[in-house]
């Protein structure tokens, strides 16, 4: 508890003391008035105050305001008691209101508690502790066991094993050694390292998330405009009917005394508060446990959007597959396999392409950059290079068909075929095969489990290639042999052709597919740690490559909608139900409070179950 | 030019709707958005710097008891 809250515990207790007392003096008449006036003050003068301080500001109907109508009401008609209690029970709840919010904001914040405090930077010879902030690129800093990376680096000297739990929520330990990439937030769990900065603090990781997770609720889901926009109506609406049931049928029947206490139950009810809290908290904790498990939301829009998810569309490479290519054939055609593995690898050498990196790998030497000039990449086809004065062709079948060349097709061997031709003449072709992740036919059943209609895989591969792979997985459909700009077009045409209460999300790797990933209702990339570009273009960031953090991230913002469904029709409800009752004269006071602040403490309980999500 | 600005004392869910509402409002406020989970505002203005100080008044007027980390 604040020292705020702590202030308005005791403030509650001493008016509560004092209630007691008044309800056991035998006094009468106005001096009863003058001694409930006593804890009514201790009690209710800040409400006052703030009434008094908002209708000057011109701000009418506010929560103090009705609280203040409603109670001196009760003290005018002659219910002393009712009036103090009322105002003692709304204080009770707002203060419960207030500590469970506080909270709940304190345990979605211990979730994303990665902020490094210090990094260690040798000055002198000697250690000393420094802000973060004040590292700059190209310091070497050092990290002992159980400390936190703070920067961005490579690992210049050590061993260690670090705990990447809090980004990816993965559990098994990461080895590095000197020259990997270490990422900030990850928990050194053994060795010392020494680790040259490559990032300053403000672009590091570690930085990128938390801003990531706390801009999130900047982009309010459909469902918290509604609710702010229901609560602008439904205060005045409330209130022009107390007032309604005050006069009109008093004005018929004369009893003032029966309609009165009953007006005055409405103004207690009309408080919004209750909606407009519950909602934005229970997809601040459907964020918060996503990104508990390595599942970045970047907004509440794309939780309530991934809800709805219907069709799923996957890039096939590094998302559903590996993304670890392995020359698995090689057919030559008139030279031997290692001339043209060789052929190959220095073509494609220059390639970031996983498939290129595969050949020069497999080719198992250090390609010589001096025997190759000329190199294009040419997109969705292949490479074009001059090897020791050869004009070198090395691409998929399409690539052939543009320049000329008869290729021979393999249909033995499942996987990717890279033809290779030098000056013109066909020379023959290897296959390159990329196996599934363990986890994607898994992933696919469950996302089937959590309501997905439909599963679309995409790929530049070819047709044979990517049937095996579809077929394996049990996807619905798929598209072979696109071109990146026929990957957007297909996803329009799904988008176009889908019905529009659904949401298509697109997944795939960041790399790119950027174009893709915005044009989609969802955009989901993954393996995206220490990929800037993936974290930039996508809305959901999926932190390691396991796809079952998929299905995981629908079932969170199926389950955040339904929370967020139960608390409105929950809140609403007791509220309707309580002002029907108040108006036959069958709820007092008491219920009407209940309906306000219970119902606020109920529905902020009922959010943070989101906390404790899976 | 976009800006997030710390709030303090801001407590309760429905003033942060409020506020938001009347800060879209200011002229050369392009768009405002109030969190009250995240306590904090973001505004996008073309000059932000200029706005705030009509921004520091409202919010004075709609929630007396928020205050704006500047």
């Amino acid at each position: 508890m604040t020292r705020k809250q702590k202030k308005t515990l005791y403030r509650i207790l001493l008016a509560f003391v004092l209630f007691v007392v008044c309800l056991l003096l035998p006094v009468e008449g106005l001096a009863r008035l003058v001694l409930f006036l006593v804890p009514y003050v201790v009690i209710g003068w800040d409400v006052l105050w703030k009434a008094i301080r908002n209708i000057l500001n011109g701000q009418v109907f506010d929560e103090n305001f009705l609280m203040c109508v409603a109670t001196i009401g009760a003290l005018i008609i002659g219910e002393f008691p009712e009036a103090v209690a009322v105002m003692l029970f709304y204080q009770v709840g707002e203060l419960f209101q207030n500590v469970a919010v506080s909270r709940s904001r304190q345990s979605i914040s211990a979730l994303m508690d990665i902020r490094p405090d210090y990094a260690n930077i040798e000055r002198d010879g000697q250690l000393v502790q420094v802000d973060p902030e004040e590292v700059a690129v190209d310091d070497v800093i050092v990290i002992k066991a159980g400390e936190r990376v703070p920067l961005d680096g490579v690992v210049l000297e050590g061993t260690s094993a670090l705990d990447t739990a809090a980004l990816t929520g993965e559990s098994l330990p990461r080895d590095v050694s000197a020259g990997d990439e270490v990422i900030s937030g990850c928990v050194n769990l053994s060795g010392l390292l020494h680790v040259k900065v490559s990032k300053p603090f403000g672009q590091s990781t570690v930085a990128r998330i938390l801003d990531l997770v706390e801009n999130s609720s900047e982009k309010k889901a459909q469902a918290e405009h509604f609710i702010t926009k229901f609560a602008r109506y439904y205060t005045p609406i409330v209130v022009f009917a107390a007032l309604a049931l005050a006069v009109i049928p008093s004005l018929l029947d004369g009893q003032w005394g029966t309609w009165m206490p009953r007006a005055l139950n409405f103004l207690v009810v009309s408080c919004p508060c209750a909606l407009v809290i519950s909602i934005p908290l229970s997809f601040f904790g459907g964020i918060g446990g996503a990104s508990k498990q390595g599942i970045l939301v970047k907004g509440s829009n794309y939780l309530e959007a991934l809800a709805q998810a219907s069709i799923v569309v996957f890039d096939k490479t590094g998302t559903l597959t590996q993304g670890k290519f392995s020359v698995t054939a090689v057919h030559p055609d008139g030279m031997s396999e290692e001339d043209l593995l060789e052929l190959a690898a220095l073509a494609e050498q220059f390639s970031t392409h996983p498939i290129s990196k595969s050949i020069v790998k497999a080719w198992g030497g250090v390609p010589d950059q001096e025997r190759v000039r000329d190199v294009e990449e040419i997109a969705g086809h292949g490479v074009r290079a001059v090897v020791d004065g050869h004009q070198l062709l090395a691409g998929n079948g399409k690539l052939m068909e543009r320049e000329g060349i008869e290729a021979v097709s393999d249909h033995q061997h499942p996987g990717t075929v890279i033809h290779i031709a030098a000056d013109g003449r066909y020379a023959g072709h290897l296959v390159i095969a990329d196996r599934p992740k363990a986890t994607s036919a898994q992933a696919l059943r469950e996302l089937k489990a959590a309501g997905v209609r439909q599963t679309v895989m995409l790929t530049g591969d070819a047709q044979g290639a990517a049937q095996a792979v579809a077929q394996e997985l049990g996807l619905d459909r798929f598209y072979a042999q696109l071109l990146p700009a026929d990957k957007v077009e297909r996803v329009e045409e799904l988008l176009r052709n889908k019905n529009p209460k659904e949401n298509l999300v697109f997944v795939g790797d960041g790399i790119n597919d950027a174009p893709v990933l915005s044009r989609a209702d969802i955009g989901v990339a993954m393996g995206a740690l220490g990929s800037d570009a993936a974290i930039e273009a996508a809305d959901v960031v999926l932190m390691d490559d396991d796809l079952l953090k998929l299905p995981a991230a629908v079932r969170i913002a199926r389950k955040t909608l339904a929370i967020v469904r139960q608390n409105v029709v929950f809140a609403l409800g007791v509220k309707l139900l309580v002002l029907v009752l108040s108006a036959m004269g069958l709820a007092n006071m008491w219920a009407a409070v209940f309906a306000d602040v219970g119902v606020s403490v109920l529905a902020i309980l009922n959010a943070s179950r989101m906390l404790k999500a899976e | 030019m976009k800006k997030t600005f710390k709030l303090i004392d801001l407590d309760c869910a429905n003033c942060a709707a409020k506020m938001e509402t009347a800060i879209k409002k200011l002229p050369g406020v392009t768009d405002a958005s109030v969190s009250f989970m995240a306590q904090k505002m973001t505004i996008e203005a073309d000059d932000v710097d200029a706005v705030m100080k009509d921004v520091v008044k409202c919010c004075k007027k709609v929630e007396p008891d928020c205050e704006i980390v500047l």
